[in-house]
């Protein structure tokens, strides 16, 4: 079969397993009523992944009850005067990372090192911007660029050992992570690589440099909260993926390299270069959540640190899968998990311990795995017993 | 150059190397044990560090009230818990099987530091068993033989683990679902019921391992106390080349690399920088997943969810 150009050839549907295809026509319901099912089946999951979350609160410690846990969050994620420009300071990496993801994981390949990207394009970042002279806007967007590259080349490694070698691309950007969190490590211990000068940082103290004040990202000031306008960055990437992955070519490519490889191979998708491509891209908009958070000044004064990552990566890679990976739900889900986070900061007060937003995450993540699984497992099984009803 | 070599030689015949190399190497196998039997029936299972974690929680909660056994018992229950749902949602629910173990390892973490942070359970440390005769090895005699006795549970599980796998009807379904599980599906065996039968078996045996490591370590509980070993044991299986043999081996090196971490430092030496020795097993592991990815043959329906009917 000649390679054709995609998009005229096969149609995404088309892509999907033909038995797939088959469980849609054969399910002999109104939309209506599968649509009330699909909301109720979501809602159930939903209100089961917070009571348990509640129920942890309630029962497991003695600190306090799920309605305290609740306001106090709320508080500190919005309601309290500033807080809620934290908070977008805080989403605008999850939102990056939780991007990147969903290229990668709309290609079919599963990207899981993302907080390992995410601190070398930090560490990147804070070795460009501290070293290199020029305007102060020009330096940011330079550094902010070297986080990109810094990021790619993580996240590129382990594509190409998966398309040169077939080494599990799980595994790579998984085992990558810790090597990545090392060697920033090492690098924040050497003052010819990270290591801020001696004078004006703790003998012991392994920071970098502080940026300098031209070289922050600007902030904005509304209604007394302040936040950097990387937010305004990240919204807008995300909308350009939004179209990319559904409105272009390459996108087309890649969603259909995600769905059934061996269709797209037909169809004429380079494999390596899409994977290769999306691994690349995912990579890079990690580096750049690391050189947001590390110029955009909700995350410490300007500097990196060990353990600069603080699990942002995890909650951009989590967004993007209670999202089930589509670009602009994402974004609300960044927003919420950013308010969990900057949320949970108030708890201490309470005594509660500030985990339980991670618990939330969790229990969340898991509930949003679960309806479509039904809906599938329940699609087939229809459609397997139509065809043996018809023989 | 006869600095180094007499380096060497200090640092190869400390005792406390050895101690501190079986002390990691084992935990590794207890995981590394469970996760082969789930690689060959083909679950790459990503949340072993969850199964871990919540075996040293129970462990530390058990021992309290119930006793060693009893906390070790928890531990394989808790380990248990854990892989009833990554088990349920990989291979009935057929939700992505990545997906589901890194959500339970983050989720697992966060009960547990939740758990921790509202009520910390009381530490315990399990009296070294010294084995006569066998101990008085020089070298690395006390290193296997003068430990806490949980750790003498992997002796047996090793063995056990092997017979399991390569000598009863169960081993040879299991191993028969991870390369083609549409044939073995059309034979009459339940692919996705086995293969959750695996992933059963190694919650239970990581949920212990995770308790031996928490009263041979520390005996105090810290969320932090696995750190990142369930994935160093899941490096261990690959690098392994997915045999038994090779996956202990696997376990022996990257025990002996972290006992080396702690060790060199102790003695003074800073010829390589302790970042480089922590990143060393994941190094190794991709250096070695790289060079014999092709030659190395991993089960073929490694990391496919099986659904009958499709490919």
């Amino acid at each position: 079969m000649p390679p054709q150009r995609s998009g005229v050839a096969v149609t995404e549907t088309e892509a999907e397993s033909a038995t797939a295809t088959s469980a849609q026509e054969v399910r002999p319901r109104s939309k209506l009523a599968s649509t009330g099912e699909v909301i109720g089946l979501y809602a159930i999951c939903l209100f089961g992944a917070l009571a348990i979350a509640a129920a942890l609160v309630e029962f497991a410690s003695d600190k306090g009850s799920w309605t305290t846990v609740y306001t106090v969050i709320l508080d500190g994620a919005v309601r309290k005067p500033g807080r809620w420009g934290l908070t977008l300071g805080v989403a605008a990496p999850i939102l990056l990372v939780a991007l990147g993801t969903t290229v990668s994981g709309r290609a079919g390949l599963v990207n899981i090192g993302q907080e390992g990207q995410l601190v070398i394009g930090a560490a990147f970042t804070a070795y460009v911007g501290t070293r290199i002279g020029g305007p102060g806007p020009l330096a940011l967007v330079i550094s902010l660029a070297m986080g990109v590259v810094g990021g790619a080349i993580w996240a590129g490694i382990a594509g190409a050992l998966r398309f040169w070698r077939n080494v599990p691309e799980v595994l790579t950007t998984l085992l990558m992570g810790t090597v990545a969190a090392n060697l920033v490590g090492w690098g924040l211990r050497h003052r010819s690589l990270l290591l801020a000068p001696p004078e004006g940082r703790a003998n012991r103290n392994q920071v970098s440099q502080p940026f300098a004040a031209d070289r922050h990202i600007p902030r904005v000031t509304l209604f007394g909260n302040d936040f950097p306008i990387s937010i305004l960055l990240a919204i807008l990437l995300a909308i350009v993926v939004w179209l990319v992955l559904g409105r272009t070519v390459v996108g087309f490519r890649l969603r259909m390299l995600g769905r059934n490889a061996r269709t797209a191979q037909r169809a004429g998708v380079d494999q390596k270069r899409y994977g290769i491509g999306a691994m690349l891209v995912s990579g890079g908009f990690a580096g750049l959540a690391g050189g947001v958070m590390l110029a955009g000044g909700d995350f410490g004064p300007y500097q990196l640190v060990a353990d600069f990552g603080a699990g942002i990566g995890f909650a951009g890679l989590l967004a993007a899968l209670v999202a089930r990976q589509r670009a602009l739900v994402i974004i609300f889900v960044a927003f919420l998990f950013a308010g969990l986070r900057t949320g949970s900061g108030f708890l201490r007060a309470t005594g509660v311990s500030a985990r339980i937003a991670d618990v939330v995450q969790g229990t969340l993540v898991l509930a949003m795995l679960l309806p479509p699984a039904i809906l599938y497992l329940r699609a087939r099984r229809r459609a397997i017993a139509a065809t043996s009803s018809r023989t | 150059m006869s600095n180094f070599f007499s380096a060497l030689g200090d640092i190869f015949t400390n005792e406390s190397l050895y101690r501190n190399a079986i002390i990691a190497t084992v935990v590794l196998l207890f995981a590394a044990s469970g996760e082969v039997v789930a690689e060959k029936a083909g679950t790459i299972n990503i949340s072993l560090e969850a199964m871990m974690l919540a075996g040293a929680y129970a462990a530390a909660v058990g021992q309290g009230r119930a006793g060693v056994w009893g906390g070790l018992g928890m531990a394989a229950i808790a380990g248990l818990v854990v892989a009833g749902v990554q088990a349920n949602m990989s291979h009935r629910l057929s939700a992505d099987q990545f997906v589901v173990g890194l959500v339970l390892n983050v989720l697992v973490l966060g009960i547990v530091g939740f758990l921790v942070g509202s009520n910390e359970p009381a530490s315990h440390i399990v009296e070294r068993t010294k084995v006569p005769v066998l101990a008085e090895v020089p070298l690395i005699g006390p290193a296997l033989f003068d430990q806490p006795w949980v750790l003498y549970l992997v002796y047996p599980l090793v063995p056990a683990i092997w017979f399991l796998v390569y000598r009863t009807r169960w081993g040879l379904e299991v191993r028969a679902i991870g390369e083609d599980p549409n044939a073995s599906d059309v034979s009459g065996l339940s692919v996705n019921k086995l293969r959750r039968q695996t992933i059963y078996l190694t919650g239970m045996v990581a949920g212990v391992g995770g308790g031996y490591f928490l009263y041979a370590r520390s005996g105090r509980f810290e969320d932090s106390l696995i750190g990142g070993r369930g994935y160093i044991a899941i490096a261990a299986v690959i690098f392994g080349g997915w045999t038994l043999k090779g996956t202990v081996a696997g376990c022996v090196a990257f025990g002996l690399v972290g006992s080396l971490v702690l060790t060199i430092p102790s003695l003074g030496y800073q010829a390589i920088d302790p970042a480089f020795l922590a990143m060393a097993p994941n190094v190794v592991t991709i250096v070695a997943m790289t060079m014999f990815a092709k030659r190395v043959r991993q089960p073929a329906a490694l990391a496919r969810p099986f659904i009958r009917g499709l490919k």
